[in-house]
């Protein structure tokens, strides 16, 4: 592994991190459009920053840009508040005016711009390294690798600020306008936190699939977890590896690193569904199993107790004659039968099938409910 | 120039596609599907790839259809996510947007990858080139919209109740569920024949702009299907012009502003609720409680003072409203017949005025 190789997944890792944190938040207030809508704006405030400051890694670009996206989720808010629109209209009419006019202005100024279309929808990870930070005459790294050490470290400490605020207005914001929250600023501290980390990740994996992390590893994490802070530290870890997998996979493949990060969150995602407890794949498939059998078990056994001790008993009850009777398949009934005589529910006797007492009292009990 | 064979072509294929998604657009508003459009349009990118990659051909007909598989595919996936019970609607809308996005830029970066001449310009998926629309795939977009109208024509009164009152449908009998999946699948449609004129990114800006803009011109489904199609198409040929006319203006994003300056024009003159007339409306409404309070202050001299008729000074009234807007509510109430001008910034009150005056004192 190359100097080069090492630094571009440590940005990439910075970056997954840094959209996670706040992305986790997103996710559990439903907003997790508004990345969507805030990642494709803070375009226009990119190319309008870069004519003023000709620079993509400056500060001020990052702030201006940043406020783009604020100023969109203030547009979504005022049209929603006409009551012309609803707010999911108001949302898909806002952000694609000012991506429009950013990737005409970017068509437009092409030559001037040192952007195109391409790095607007792929990020530019792979030249990250060739761009230095230089201080004093040294050169201490890539300037992306400051530039999104810096904006996780602003996360964090936003997050740590805010810690009991924004815990209680995600999960209660009843109670949280009660105590004197302002649901307002909270908003607008999240989604600025959003904007400056969407800024600084659109120049790693571009403008669509900044979502992508946002959204994916916390989703992820949310399924395993009932903890904030453990579903915090779990959207990072899937972040970290999605950026470290996804790295190697596009290398491998020769392939766009970006989209190869949001693929691999997108299988963490699947395969955090597979495996999540109480709602996984697995987990929910293996109860309806269960659930099956125990309701064949107590079919079976209701059957046999309305006709044990009665003349009939020699047909109804009769091992080999009873899939008629309950229009199963033989294999149904012979595997029922066998599973209840295991557990002690029935006994055979010369091909016909006796309840026990356990098994009388699961009929009667299911009778009674 | 407007003759010219291939701006003609352009010109049609956007006035198409665009009159098509404005009218499906209009009932995915209505359901609140917005958001779904734009999940579903990003959603198409890696159909289209994979659709290519396994074929190796650019036939309309074989994108179009790769596209629409992956649109389903995500609104599925969508579905699938959300029943699962924890991640909401919007946290699945992102989370299907943004991988299958991811994944089909990987997939178009290994497609320039390969060896192959006839692979280039599939990225012209992404914004839109209605520069490079041919006269088959007009047709294709006719006949795949056109089938999608009719069908919505045919089930016009079926969709209708199921977009206002699922309920109220599935209590008439309606196979709800069958008629929901019909309903996206023509918006899936109307997406898919717009990919190659707008792109994947901005499709979805087609599909809710002329729908929310002509739902400012009427109350009524019929009417506002119509002007959504009528707005769709003139957006989709202006767009699509004015871009291939002019260098390095990409056709996606061109075709959304021109959509959008429509909504701004539609909600800002909408006759029942146009913010411009919502602001009038508002002015005039100011207007006249200012001009009632003037009225009862002078009312209030007029009783202090033997003549009613006698004329008081401007400055005097300026005490009991905002002193800059007194000129103008005099004027208003002299408009009305209320007041006189008296003299030099003197008002007084007419035999009307007094009239009404008193009957607002005697409301009060």
């Amino acid at each position: 592994m190359s100097p080069a190789q090492a630094e571009i997944q440590l940005i990439a890792v910075l970056t997954a991190v840094a959209c996670a944190l706040p992305g986790a938040f997103l996710v559990l207030r439903r907003m997790a459009m508004l990345s969507d809508a805030i990642s494709h704006a803070i375009l226009l405030g990119i190319v309008v920053g870069f004519f003023v400051t000709r620079d993509l890694a400056s500060p001020l670009l990052v702030v201006g840009a940043a406020i783009t996206g604020l100023a969109t989720v203030a547009g979504v808010e005022l049209l929603q508040r006409t009551r012309l629109v609803r707010e999911d209209a108001a949302t898909g009419l806002v952000f694609p005016v000012l991506f429009s006019i950013g990737v005409i202005l970017i068509s437009r100024y092409a030559g001037s711009v040192h952007l195109d279309t391409d790095a607007v929808l792929l990020g530019e990870l792979a030249f990250a390294p060739f761009d230095r930070l230089v201080v004093a005459g040294r050169d201490v790294g890539p300037r992306g690798l400051w530039l999104m050490g810096a904006i996780l470290a602003v996360d964090l400490l936003v997050i740590a600020a805010f810690w009991k605020e924004l815990t209680l207005s995600t999960f209660d914001p009843e109670l949280a306008a009660a105590l004197g929250f302002s649901p307002l600023v909270l908003t607008y501290v999240l989604m600025g936190m959003v904007s400056v980390t969407a800024v600084g990740a659109f120049d790693v994996v571009g403008s669509i699939l900044v979502v992508a992390l946002m959204v994916a590893p916390p989703a992820a994490a949310w399924l395993l977890t009932d903890r904030l802070p453990r579903m915090l530290a779990l959207a990072a870890g899937f972040g970290a590896v999605s950026a470290v997998a996804g790295y190697w996979g596009a290398h491998l493949l020769d392939v766009s690193i970006a989209g190869a990060m949001a693929t691999t969150a997108g299988l963490v995602f699947a395969g955090a569904s597979v495996v999540a407890p109480e709602r996984g794949v697995l987990v929910v498939a293996r109860r309806r199993a269960r659930q099956k059998r125990e309701f064949a078990e107590t079919l079976l056994a209701m059957h046999l107790q309305t006709h044990e001790g009665r003349p009939e008993a020699a047909v109804e009850c009769a091992l080999e004659t009873l899939h008629h009777h309950l229009h199963w398949t033989r294999e149904r009934t012979h595997a029922t039968a066998a599973r209840m005589r295991r557990r002690g529910l029935v006994e055979e006797a010369g091909g016909l099938l006796r309840l026990t007492d356990d098994g009388r009292r699961r009929a009667v009990e299911a009778l009674r409910r | 120039m407007i003759l010219d064979y291939t701006v003609r072509t352009v010109a049609l294929g956007a006035a198409v596609l665009g009159a098509v998604s404005g009218a499906l657009g209009t009932f995915a508003v209505l359901r609140r599907q917005s958001l779904l459009g734009d999940a579903m349009s990003h959603a198409a990118l890696p159909g289209i790839a994979l659709a290519f990659l396994i074929t190796r051909e650019k036939d309309p007909w074989v994108l179009v259809a790769g596209a629409a598989v992956a649109c389903w595919l995500a609104a599925i996936a969508v579905m699938a996510v959300v029943r699962q019970g924890r991640v909401k609607y919007d946290g699945a809308l992102a989370l299907v947007l943004s991988v299958f996005f991811g994944f089909g830029l990987v997939l178009l970066t290994a497609i320039q990858r390969l060896p192959n001449a006839t692979q280039a310009g599939l990225d012209k998926f992404l914004f839109g080139q209605a520069a490079a629309l041919l006269a088959r795939d007009v047709t294709v977009m006719a006949l795949l919209g056109g089938g999608a109208i009719a069908i919505l024509l045919a089930g016009w009164t079926r969709f209708q109740v199921l977009s206002f009152d699922p309920d109220f449908a599935h209590s008439l009998g309606l196979r709800v569920r069958g008629l929901d999946v019909l309903l996206t699948s023509l918006l899936v449609v109307a997406i898919v024949i717009g990919l190659q004129t707008v792109g994947v990114v901005l499709m979805s800006a087609l599909v809710v702009a002329p729908a929310a803009a002509a739902r400012q011109w009427s109350d009524r489904l019929g009417p506002t299907v119509a002007l959504a199609a009528l707005f769709g198409a003139t957006a989709g040929a202006a767009g699509a012009l004015l871009s291939s006319m002019t260098v390095r203006l990409p056709t996606g994003p061109t075709i959304v502003l021109c959509a959008s300056v429509i909504v701004g024009l539609s909600l800002a003159f909408g006759p029942a609720r146009g913010l411009v007339w919502d602001r009038m409306r508002a002015a005039r409404n100011r207007a006249s409680v200012q001009a009632d309070l003037v009225l009862r202050a002078l009312y209030a001299l007029a009783r202090g003072h033997d003549d009613p008729g006698h004329p008081h000074a401007e400055a005097v009234l300026a005490l009991s409203v905002e002193p800059k807007g007194v000129r103008r509510a005099l004027e208003t109430l002299a408009a009305r017949g209320q007041v006189r001008e008296a003299g030099p910034r003197a008002w007084a009150l007419t035999h009307a005025g007094l009239a009404a005056a008193a009957r607002a004192e005697a409301a009060r």
